[in-house]
């Protein structure tokens, strides 16, 4: 049984997709490009695919990971092209491998995050930044399945950091951008929860709905806060070089040209 | 003239409300097509939210039939849910399509599809979203022609005020014919005006224009005579037949959601039309002939259908699957085929007559048995009788016996409750029938856990059918008699803990009633209603049977007439009825006889296997019954790798 692990978007419009809605669009797009899935055993039989912590609904991702496991072997990049035809435009499949160690989900560690804040200036951004990062603790709530649940948001925040709106953007009306890194705890903090605390340290309320994007998941280096690609390990058996820049700078820099948000004006 | 796309004001919203999913479009096999490039444009509804309506087969045929043609485009809206509505109407984002969020009010027609009459006040709300005036009366040139279609639209009396136009039977055709009237019209430069293209589709005869039609009253308040006000206007409007289902193999490529529906499958529509002559069924009576696709068209519809979407089940459709001439084989074929790929074949609407164990057997070789669905509608062979619905208590416990012999452990069993004649010992007796069956199945079994659920609704007498003279059971007669079979059940020592019963109450069948027998008074009404703030009422937890009273009570007694009035009086065979002028092909007099049948415990037999009774349809409609056996069978298929 070959295991194959691959590094999927949720861009544009199709960013409302829920995790469960990706699960069925995904196990439809297998059969359709009649990938030879193993199968679970007992009374229903599922494909075996396992997904490694979602983005919530509604913010966009570069950096979703998933693993399948077939009965025949493929060539990675040949099964990712073919996924990729198969899935709707925004749910891309862009990077495979195959599995040759464990525990993917415990490289896992931490996440970078872009906020796209409109009609917040970059001072402003700046300023409640340095106040957020400057307490010790935030409290913060959130409506959960069993009621209002309240925690620090501060803690898990390796870095965050305040940056100049793209240059693209209609008029000159304010815009800046967040960029946050997330070490993965229990509870999750997910940027929502640090933009309330921006509002409960900072008072910063941006005027409409911030837009949120994943740019990478992976190994968190504490020391300078940066996050590397949790597929290199993979890469590394069978290459037996040494990991590759692209693999390591992904996970810092913008997401590739033609993905976020510029969907959804056809 | 470019049309804007409304998704970027659109998209500021759906971060507040739930399943925004369903907003965004981008399914699997719909279309975009370029809106400047086509002259004739339009906007398909099924008016009910997004998880019900995509899957709709009738929506999806026509959205491919449309956009395959040159020059045309269709694309789809649905019901948004109250949380959006109200976003939508804050940040004044019209009513837009899924496909490429474009308002409604820019198409040139915005056509509905009504499986029930519970979608009128959705439709009202996306009108008025929309930005189009609610009543027809009002629009001008710059608003679409609002087209009903389904089988409410049978009788669109009730939304006379609100539609421009109603096209009753198959679609497929009657879509391409009213483009081609529109197109002509739009390149002559729009002579006329709406007026004019309105009066050039209702000379066809195949599109009832309720502006061209007054109608007239008796004192007491039923209807003296409906008659065209304009010259040209025929006098009734024919239903439309599609003939040759292999001609027309949609859809061949089923939209594939990614939001959750309420049918994750793909369906394929194996027949049209059912001629087993049940008295309550309007569907069986309106689809007239039985027009069966044949098996080879089915197996290619399912390989390509499967191919393209990535289903694991097929679903195949008709009013009553098991009936078709080679239904055996088409199990046998399909099961054989898809054997390996974990596909999995469903049969909706099986009757307990055309049910046999090796068919059952072909449909799970692949999953679970865990339950059946009969429905024999009524509780005693007297009842069965007066409905037509030719089912033995032999045969049910004979098949029932059958299943759980094969290791199925509950059957589910459908009935109806106020059917014309009906008495309380008709209802009572669905206990012993749900007793028997589990006596039968602990018998062949031996095993004790095996259960029956008994599912009971009101019955709703409906236009085109005998029963649309007969008065509708009240609400609280309805809740009377399921209450003393809900205690009989209950109060069985030995069986009654096997048998589940689930049944709905009688209020929002007596709404269903006046909406579908109503008349052009009854709009009033569904106006007070969607004015006061109703929606969805398809929906338990929408539906508010006292808002509809109220309305009734409020519009109603000025015109003389009252909610009784339509739903539980009696008709004559004089009383002009509001739909006698749409025409669906079947003949009233015959309708008239079927009626005093069944008010008699006569049965009627089934035209495919017996002579013609004369039902009217085929040589008005000028169609023919189009049965097999083919004789052909479904081959392996050639695995290509």
């Amino acid at each position: 049984m070959q295991r194959i692990r691959l590094r999927y978007t949720k861009r544009g419009r199709l960013r409302f997709t829920s995790h469960r809605d990706f699960q069925r669009a995904f196990e439809r797009a297998l059969r359709r490009a009649e990938v030879p899935m193993a199968y679970s055993a007992g009374f229903t039989p599922h494909p075996k695919v396992s997904y490694a912590n979602a983005a919530p609904t509604g913010t966009g991702s570069e950096a979703e990971y998933l693993e399948i496991a077939l009965t025949e072997p493929r060539d990675p990049e040949k099964l990712r092209v073919l996924l990729d035809e198969s899935m709707p435009r925004g749910l891309d499949l862009v990077d495979a491998v195959e599995a040759r160690t464990t525990g993917l989900a415990d490289r896992l560690q931490a996440s970078v995050w872009e906020l796209r804040l409109d009609g917040v200036t970059l001072q402003e951004a700046r300023g409640a930044a340095e106040a957020f990062l400057a307490a010790d603790s935030v409290e913060v709530e959130r409506r959960t399945k069993n009621g209002l649940r309240t925690f620090d948001a501060r803690a898990a925040v390796v870095r965050l950091e305040a940056l100049e709106g793209p240059a693209d953007r209609p008029g000159d009306t304010a815009c800046a951008i967040l960029r946050l890194v997330v070490r993965h705890a229990t509870p999750a903090v997910r940027p929502d929860d640090v933009l309330s605390g921006l509002r409960a340290t900072a008072d910063l309320a941006p005027p409409v709905p911030a837009a949120v994007t994943r740019l990478a998941q992976g190994l968190l280096d504490e020391e300078t806060g940066t996050v590397t690609d949790p597929l290199v390990p993979d890469r590394e058996v069978v290459t037996a070089a040494p990991p590759t820049a692209a693999g390591q700078t992904a996970a810092t820099e913008a997401p590739p040209a033609g993905g976020v948000a510029q969907e959804g004006t056809a | 003239m470019p049309v804007e796309s409304v998704f970027p004001r659109l998209e500021a919203l759906l971060p507040h409300v739930q399943k925004p999913i369903q907003y965004v479009g981008g399914e699997l096999n719909s279309t975009v097509k370029d809106w400047d490039a086509c002259d004739v444009r339009w906007a398909l509804m099924y008016p009910d939210a997004y998880e019900v309506g995509l899957p709709n087969q009738g929506v999806m045929i026509l959205y491919e039939v449309l956009n395959e043609r040159e020059g045309v485009l269709a694309e789809r809206t649905y019901s948004v849910w109250p949380d959006l509505e109200a976003l939508m109407r804050e940040h004044a984002v019209p009513q837009f399509t899924v496909d490429s969020h474009r308002p409604v009010k820019a198409f040139d027609v915005f056509g509905l599809s009504f499986s029930t009459e519970l979608g009128y006040t959705n439709m009202l709300a996306a009108l008025d979203l929309a930005g189009i005036p609610l009543e027809a009366a009002d629009r001008t040139d710059d608003d679409p022609v609002v087209l009903a279609g389904g089988h409410a639209a049978f009788n669109p009396e009730p939304i006379a005020d609100f539609i421009d136009c109603a096209v009753i039977g198959d679609g497929e055709q009657a879509v391409l014919a009213i483009t081609e009237i529109i197109r002509a019209w739009k390149s002559e430069g729009r002579p006329g005006g709406r007026d004019e293209l309105l009066l050039r589709l209702a000379k066809t005869g195949g599109v009832y224009v309720p502006r061209f039609y007054d109608v007239e009253y008796l004192p007491d308040g039923r209807i003296a005579r409906v008659v065209p006000n304009r010259s040209g206007v025929p006098w009734r409007v024919s239903k439309h037949t599609v003939m040759d289902l292999d001609e027309w193999p949609y859809p061949k490529q089923p939209l594939v959601p990614l939001a959750e529906t309420v049918h994750e499958r793909m369906s394929v529509e194996i027949f049209r039309g059912c001629t087993r002559g049940c008295r309550f069924c309007q569907a069986g009576m309106i689809t007239r002939p039985v027009r069966e696709r044949s098996i080879t068209g089915i197996g290619d519809m399912v390989e390509k259908g499967l191919k393209n979407t990535g289903f694991e089940e097929v679903g195949l459709l008709s009013l009553s699957s098991a009936d078709h001439s080679e239904i055996g084989d088409i199990a046998k074929g399909l099961a054989d085929r898809y054997e390996e790929d974990k596909v999995g074949l469903s049969l909706p609407s099986t009757r307990v007559d055309a049910f046999n164990i090796d068919l059952a057997n072909e449909l799970t070789r692949n999953g679970r048995r865990s339950g059946l669905t009969f429905a024999p509608e009524g509780g005693s062979e007297r009842i069965r009788k007066v409905i037509n619905k030719m089912v033995s208590e032999e045969d049910l416990i004979r098949t029932v016996a059958t299943a759980y012999g094969n290791g199925w452990r509950q059957v589910k069993l459908y009935f109806m409750c106020g059917l014309p004649t009906e008495t309380d010992d008709d209802v009572l007796q669905i206990g012993d029938m749900a007793v028997n069956v589990i006596a039968k199945g602990r018998e062949v079994s031996g095993r004790n856990d095996i259960r029956c659920t008994v599912s009971i609704g009101g019955f709703v007498p409906k236009p085109h059918t005998p029963f649309q003279w007969a008065p509708q059971l009240s609400a609280e007669e309805t809740d009377a008699r399921l209450a003393k079979l809900r205690d009989k059940i209950r109060g069985d020592k030995k069986y009654g803990r096997s048998i589940g019963f689930r049944y709905h109450d009688g209020k929002p069948g007596i709404v269903e009633g006046l909406l579908s027998r109503g008349d052009r008074r009854v709009g009033a009404v569904i106006r007070a209603v969607y004015d006061d703030g109703g929606r969805f009422d398809g929906w338990r937890e929408h539906f508010s049977y006292d808002r509809w009273m109220a309305c009734a009570g409020k519009t109603l007694p000025a015109q003389g007439v009252d909610v009784d009035w339509y739903t539980t009086r009696e008709r004559t065979y004089e009383e002009v009825l509001p739909w006698d002028h749409l025409d669906s092909g079947l003949d009233k007099d015959w309708l008239w006889e079927d009626w005093q049948d069944a008010l008699d415990e006569t049965e009627v037999e089934d035209c495919r296997w017996t002579p013609c009774f004369d039902c009217g349809v085929c040589p008005q409609m000028d169609t023919e019954i189009q049965i097999g056996p083919t004789g052909k069978k479904l081959l392996p298929l050639t695995v290509v790798k």
